[in-house]
């Protein structure tokens, strides 16, 4: 058979017996698997035509190697029919829609044509095609008789997970009995005597009305002999009696089978069946096709000893039962041990397709581990499916532990000399680069940049080895193929888990480096949600051209700067770049021309502005007058920043305010995102570097750290502090007093104990507010945690005053902490004590210390987050797969619509306006500017010719962005 | 609107989306720009700067939108926590909120209503309590005491007085109040009542202690006024939307829209619920869209997610409503009904949908992202989508 190399559909359906003894190479009849000189048994289940796992040995059936050998079908002829466990529930549904006599649908001319249409417009609409069988069987089944061929129907019964009962009416075996009595007019079986009006019958007119002999009524009535059908029905009307009973007729697979066969095929198609592909009788199991043993390997032990597969195991079961069953029922072995063996056949081929069947014991392993069978290997994460085939796997990927690297630009990325040496890359060799590529050969694979293999114009891959590079490296000539280590420059592939967003995985420059790990510029870790706590990330090596100028044009780092999330940039500065910055422009401090080219020694910049004072005989620059170096010309801004002062800049220079979080720092850093906007990607990336660079000389100018006793307040704050404190808890008493005495006046659809918590909560959290205030009052803009606090570097007023003032009340769910012993949180606390400290107020600050309770409760609350953590994964987790998976297949089209794959319009324009969230940010204030538009072009008359329009900012090098990070110092030039 | 008919040409020429040809013209007129040329020239530029921001063609916005509503679900919440302080309505915030919204959940855990007043009741606050108690629903417990009196096997019922008068503000006669409320009871429970001013005593036809029992228990459960789903209803003074002055808003516990809408005094064209099935089966699939873009944006705001981009959600919502009707982001919705049948069992469910398959002669196209990616073949979307692409060699020709 020839595996198709491109496929353009896959049909379902099921298969016919005969196709499976076709496409079967061998019929399996023996349970054993080897033979005592280990060698595979002929027609046993690991018949070596079945297909070769053991490396070396040639497939008997179709020549290739193991590996290539895809593997091929056996089959076991079934010693009787069984059903297909998958199929039950539609088993029970045929078997209720159509006739038990002459299999037809037990629907209508009529109603079979209103179901067909229902079905065609169900197909149409692309709804649940299931959802009108249901409902055509529930229609058919509410018939008694049927309306072709008018025998009755009996209800089916089906006892999961195979067995099929039809509920049919039997006379019972008390007849004789029932039917003297009827004819002596009482009262028989479950009726009710008193509301029986029966004529007394003798035996002559009850044979006079049944048209039955005499002679017969007399045998019926003395019990030898058995009314037929016919007779009982006559003898019930003429005594208006019942003389039957329910009984259960089982349903063996050969008879549902038979039933099957003879379903119509228009029938079939009214239930969306589709007769071509899946005949009803083929879910019914009469061969069973045996997996290739490349589906099912069998392992060698360390000791020798072969493990087979389940499978395998599985397989062995039923050829076993099977054999069984033939040999007792050619034997004549009664018809109980038949039937138990079908049913154990039955069980082993339901557990083989799927082992976790409720209501069925699971086939267990030897050691009780249930066996993995067919369902189990595709079900899950792990199954085939979400596991194998969803999920590729990759060669030329690597992963280590990250660490940080402030030299890297942004676009770079670390790479260990060994992973380098180990991902490669392939060069075509011409005329023009063979010298190159000889000196990689030559290399050999050890040295750092070298080769790995070379492969020749015929196809033939060598090894490049210590020993042959040399002699290799003479033969490489135009037309070969040399696969070279990763060199400066190379463009890779970088990931961090989870993949949230797109930013999670760019491209990034190769800089090969010493040591193990992975370097990262710290500017790319929001992004990528990274830290240097032992994260770990990968990294895939780019295979061909295609491939490496869509990671360069598209992924590459600087082209991620601004998030679709958002609209507004996802890299800048952080941490203490902020700090630095801050420190640099805060007051505006003066630096004298040594200092002034310190800050600047990391940058582009190698000249000095014009400076901005002189003292005597020193030139003074300050700070802002530095970072200005960094702002391309013409750049005009106006905003407020997170310290709360106006920054201004006009053509390129910082003329008032703080350069902080809002200026700079990753998500929404108004300077680097009107840099990433109105001038290039590139310009943007450049920016970061660059104040990644200076801040960090900046902050090492100033020197910056914090310590314990940046959080220590001084005694009468201290004071003031604890006098607040007391205040709370006084009127904590009073409110627990007035809600005591029954006089606290209970809020709005709330009790009154509701109503104590939240007034108490209330008093409570503004203790915390109040320390914050007198803690805010007594440090400083000096202080470091203010200093972080207000640029936005890191941690909040929040933090500080729970370091400094006080911690605050710990909370459970919102509430204060109830939980504990009966009517109290400890045993050291009062039963129904409802005091602050009883319920998780912690006075101290963490400077201070926590006493022992405190502590506990503060722990209490902690558990609380990383419980709240742990779920929130895990939920969230599963939003983002089924957000992903439904609106995966959408994209926009040149016609501006967005559809999916199938060509649906979901919107006509995106977003209602076609604008992309990337480039335009949801807050209102970067709407296009139509009134300035409409300035400049008014103010323009009375100007020259060739006005520059804001749009036309854009910078040349906009176009030139996907060269190599190396090349950008020569393009720049004369940009600033 | 006062623009010259050959502003309007030039205007109209560009490619600028409505929202934008009015805003332009709304300068146009307010800077008085009468010159072709000029308002050319602006037209231009607003459209160069428009056309600059657009999605490229092929670009995968699906993708980018989920994942842009999905990363920001591992920093929100978990608990749903109800402000301190305030009286407040508890409404599930936060991922559970969100899950819900995308769940198309055909009730919402905490369902609730915002009910705005038309210009007679907003303003005054008597009018406003006048709407409040045609809304919220009035139990016995809220009206008075009711006590059983096992000897002569009766229930007695203490109205206040206070509470009717509140309660009724347009019922002049507590008589007719009273009588009314036995009415109800009558009518409710079947039983004869027997009332003297506050008071309403009724027993069970035969002397039950069960009976007499069970009446309490029921008698508990009649909605004497109001809409028995709605439990609490909070008034608030708010601004009003247009920044005109103040007005009287309702916020429910419990939502019965429908209803609601129905009621005097009560301005439908601004009262919304947070039940998006609702507000599709009163008003329609447009504006169950518009809900579902507004209560996914307001929770997201609430956690301080605000900055992302409505346009996502958008997109969210019109695949939750492309068929007409909603269907829930998961296996019972969208996913579910992929028309792959690869994608569907890559999806949940792996088993049941191949057998289905089979069993209907399935037929899979290998048109989406999924089945492509399991077959190993590329992806038709984005650089995956374009067909058309420049020679490499002379030989291509």
């Amino acid at each position: 058979m020839q595996t198709p190399k491109d496929i353009s559909s896959i049909d379902f359906g099921l298969m016919d017996p005969e196709t499976y003894r076709d496409m079967s190479i061998t019929k399996v009849i023996t349970a054993d698997t080897y033979d005592d000189d280990g060698f595979p048994i002929d027609m046993g289940l690991m018949d070596p035509r079945l297909g070769v796992i053991d490396p070396g040995l040639e497939c008997p059936t179709c020549g290739q190697r193991s590996g290539s050998c895809p593997g091929h079908f056996g089959h076991i002829e079934l010693a009787a029919p069984v059903i297909h466990v998958g199929f039950s529930k539609r088993v029970r549904r045929l078997l209720r829609g159509t006739c038990r006599e002459c299999s037809q649908l037990l629907l209508t001319a009529e109603e079979r044509g209103e179901f067909r249409d229902r079905l065609q417009r169900t197909i149409e609409l692309g709804d649940d095609q299931s959802d009108v069988m249901k409902a055509a069987i529930r229609q058919a089944r509410k018939k008694d008789q049927c309306p072709h061929c008018g025998e009755k129907q009996f209800d089916i019964k089906h006892e999961k997970p195979t067995t099929y009962y039809e509920v049919q009416d039997v006379l019972t075996n008390e007849y004789p009995e029932l039917i003297a009595a009827a004819m002596q007019g009482e009262a028989i079986g479950d009726e009710d005597p008193e509301s029986v009006s029966r004529e007394p019958k003798s035996p002559d007119e009850l044979a006079n009305e049944t048209g039955i002999d005499l002679s017969r009524i007399n045998e019926i009535l003395s019990g030898t002999f058995r009314p037929r059908p016919e007779d009982r029905k006559s003898i019930e009307s003429a005594l208006s009696a019942d003389l039957t009973e329910e009984d259960m007729n089982k349903l063996m697979a050969s008879d549902i089978r038979d039933w099957f066969e003879d379903i119509p095929d228009e029938d079939l198609s009214v239930l969306g069946i589709d007769p071509d592909n899946s005949r009803p009788e083929w879910m019914i199991l009469t061969v069973l096709p045996v997996p290739p043993v490349t589906a099912r390997p069998s392992i060698t032990l360390d000791n020798g000893q072969r493990s087979e597969d389940d499978l395998t195991h599985k397989l062995v079961d039923i050829i076993r039962i099977n054999q069984r069953f033939m040999e007792n029922r050619e034997a004549g072995a009664p018809q109980l041990i038949i039937e138990d063996l079908w049913e154990l056949l039955q069980y082993h081929v339901t557990t083989f397709m799927d082992n976790e069947i409720s209501g069925t014991p699971p086939a267990r392993h030897r050691s009780g581990r249930p066996l993995k069978t067919l369902s189990q290997r595709l079900k899950g994460k792990e199954g085939r499916f979400r596991g194998s085939l969803s999920g590729k796997r990759v060669n030329f990927s690597a992963r280590t532990v990250i660490s940080p690297d402030p030299t890297l630009s942004l676009n770079e990325v670390g790479v260990p000399r060994r992973v380098a040496s180990e991902m490669t890359q392939t060069m075509n060799v011409t005329e023009r680069n063979v010298g190159e590529a000889r000196q990689y050969v030559r290399n050999g694979p050890n040295s750092h940049p070298g080769a790995n293999y070379v492969k020749r114009p015929d196809g033939r891959r060598l090894k490049v080895t210590q020993k042959n590079c040399e002699e290799l490296a003479e033969k490489v000539q135009a037309g070969w193929e040399v696969n070279r280590h990763l060199v400066d420059g190379d463009i890779v592939i970088f990931n961090r888990q989870p993949s949230l967003h797109r930013m999670s995985i760019m491209a990034h420059e190769v800089v090969v480096m010493p040591y193990k790990t992975f370097r990262l510029n710290t500017t790319v870790c929001p992004p990528y949600n990274a830290d240097f706590d032992g994260d770990e990330m990968n990294m895939h090596a780019l295979q061909n051209e295609e491939a490496r100028a869509e990671a360069r044009v598209l992924m590459r780092v600087q082209e991620q700067i601004l998030s679709p999330r958002f609209g507004e940039n996802i890299i800048g500065a952080i941490q203490d770049h902020i700090s630095g910055t801050y420190l640099l422009t805060n007051e505006n401090p003066s630096f004298n021309e040594t200092q002034a080219l310190d800050l600047l020694r990391a940058t582009r910049v190698d000249e000095l502005p014009e400076p901005d004072h002189v003292e005597g005989e020193t030139e003074y620059w300050t700070g802002r007058t530095l970072f200005s170096e960094l702002l391309p010309d013409g750049l005009n801004l106006e905003f407020t920043s997170s310290t709360g002062d106006t920054v201004v800049v006009e053509n390129g220079q910082l003329m008032d305010g703080t350069v902080d979080e809002d200026a700079v720092g990753a998500f929404g850093g108004e300077v680097v995102d009107t840099i990433c906007k109105q001038y290039s990607t590139t310009r943007a990336r450049m920016f970061v570097n660059e104040v990644a660079a200076l801040a960090m000389r900046a902050i090492m100018h100033f020197g910056f750290s914090i310590g314990i006793d940046d959080e220590s307040i001084p005694r009468n704050a201290q004071a003031e502090i604890e006098e607040t404190i007391d205040n709370a808890y006084d009127r904590v008493e009073e409110l627990i007093e007035v809600y005591e005495n029954g006089d606290l006046e209970s809020l709005p659809g709330r009790t009154v104990h509701e109503t104590l918590e939240m007034k108490i909560m209330q008093a409570l959290g503004k203790v915390r507010d109040t320390a914050g205030d007198i803690v805010g009052d007594h440090f400083g803009s000096d202080n470091p945690a203010v200093v972080m606090a207000q640029s936005g570097a890191r941690g909040s007023m929040l933090n500080l005053t729970q370091m400094a003032g006080c911690v605050g009340q710990q909370a459970v769910r919102g509430e204060r902490i109830n939980r504990g012993y009966e009517n109290r949180t400890l045993s050291h606390y009062q039963e129904d004590d409802l005091g602050a400290d009883a319920h998780g107020f912690v006075e101290s600050s963490y400077r201070n210390g926590l006493s022992p309770r405190e502590f506990f409760f503060h722990a209490v609350s902690g558990r609380e987050g990383l419980v709240d953590t742990a779920v929130r994964t895990s939920k969230s987790g599963y939003l983002q797969r089924r957000l992903i998976n439904a609106l995966s297949e959408l994209e926009t089209q040149y016609d501006g619509t967005v559809r999916n794959t199938k060509d649906t319009i979901v919107q006509f324009e995106f977003g209602e306006d076609g604008t992309s969230p990337v480039k335009v940010s949801s807050d209102k204030d970067h709407e296009i500017d139509i009134e300035g538009i409409t300035e400049s072009v008014l103010e323009a008359e009375f100007e020259d010719e060739g006005v520059a329009f804001l749009g036309e900012e854009r910078d040349a090098t906009d176009t030139r962005t996907n060269l190599s990070e190396r090349m950008d110092a020569t393009m720049v030039q004369g940009d600033d | 609107m006062a623009v010259s008919d050959d502003i309007e040409l030039v205007v109209e020429d560009t490619e600028l989306p409505r929202r934008l040809k009015d805003k332009v013209y709304s300068v146009i007129n307010e800077k008085g720009v009468t010159d072709i040329e000029d308002a050319d020239q602006i037209a231009r530029q607003v459209e160069r700067e428009y056309v600059d921001t657009r999605v490229d063609p092929l670009d995968p916005v699906g993708t980018v939108s989920a994942q842009s509503i999905g990363e920001p679900g591992t920093q929100m919440t978990m608990n749903t926590f109800h402000y301190a302080g305030v009286a407040e309505i508890d409404v599930t915030q936060g991922l559970p909120r969100l899950i819900e919204l995308v769940d198309a959940r055909k009730t919402p855990d905490t369902p609730t209503m915002t009910v705005h007043l038309d210009e007679e009741h907003a303003e005054n606050r008597e009018k406003a309590h006048e709407v409040v108690w045609k809304v919220e629903a009035t139990r016995i417990l809220a009206l008075g005491d009711v006590s059983t009196n096992v000897a002569d096997m009766l229930v007695r019922i203490d109205l206040n007085e206070e509470t009717l008068r509140e309660r009724w503000p347009t019922v002049e006669s507590l008589e007719i109040i009273v009588t009314e409320i036995a009415d109800t009871i009558e009518g409710e429970l079947g039983v004869e009542t027997y009332h003297q001013e506050t008071m309403i005593e009724f027993g069970p036809d035969e002397p039950s202690y069960r009976d007499l029992l069970q009446l309490v228990e029921e008698l508990r459960d009649i909605v004497f006024k109001g809409i028995g789903d709605i439990s609490r209803v909070v008034i608030r003074k708010e601004d009003r939307e247009d920044g005109d002055g103040q007005e009287f808003v309702l916020y429910t516990e419990g939502a019965a829209f429908k209803k609601v809408l129905e009621i005097e005094g009560v301005d439908a064209s601004r009262t919304t619920t947070n039940n998006i099935h609702e507000v599709y089966r009163v008003l329609g699939v447009e504006a169950a869209r518009e809900r579902i873009i507004e209560e996914t944006m307001d929770t997201l705001e609430e956690q301080g997610l605000g900055d992302v981009n409505i346009r996502h959600l958008m997109l969210v919502a019109d695949i939750m409503t492309n068929r007409g009707t909603i269907e829930s982001i998961g296996r019972h919705g969208i996913s579910g009904n992929k028309e792959s049948v690869l994608a569907r069992a890559a999806f949940e469910v792996t088993v049941n949908h191949l057998l289905d398959a089979a069993v209907h002669g399935e037929s899979d196209e290998l048109d989406g992202v999924t089945e492509n990616v399991i077959v190993g073949k590329p992806i038709r979307l984005g650089t995956g989508d374009v067909t058309l692409r420049m020679g490499s060699t002379a030989s291509d020709e």
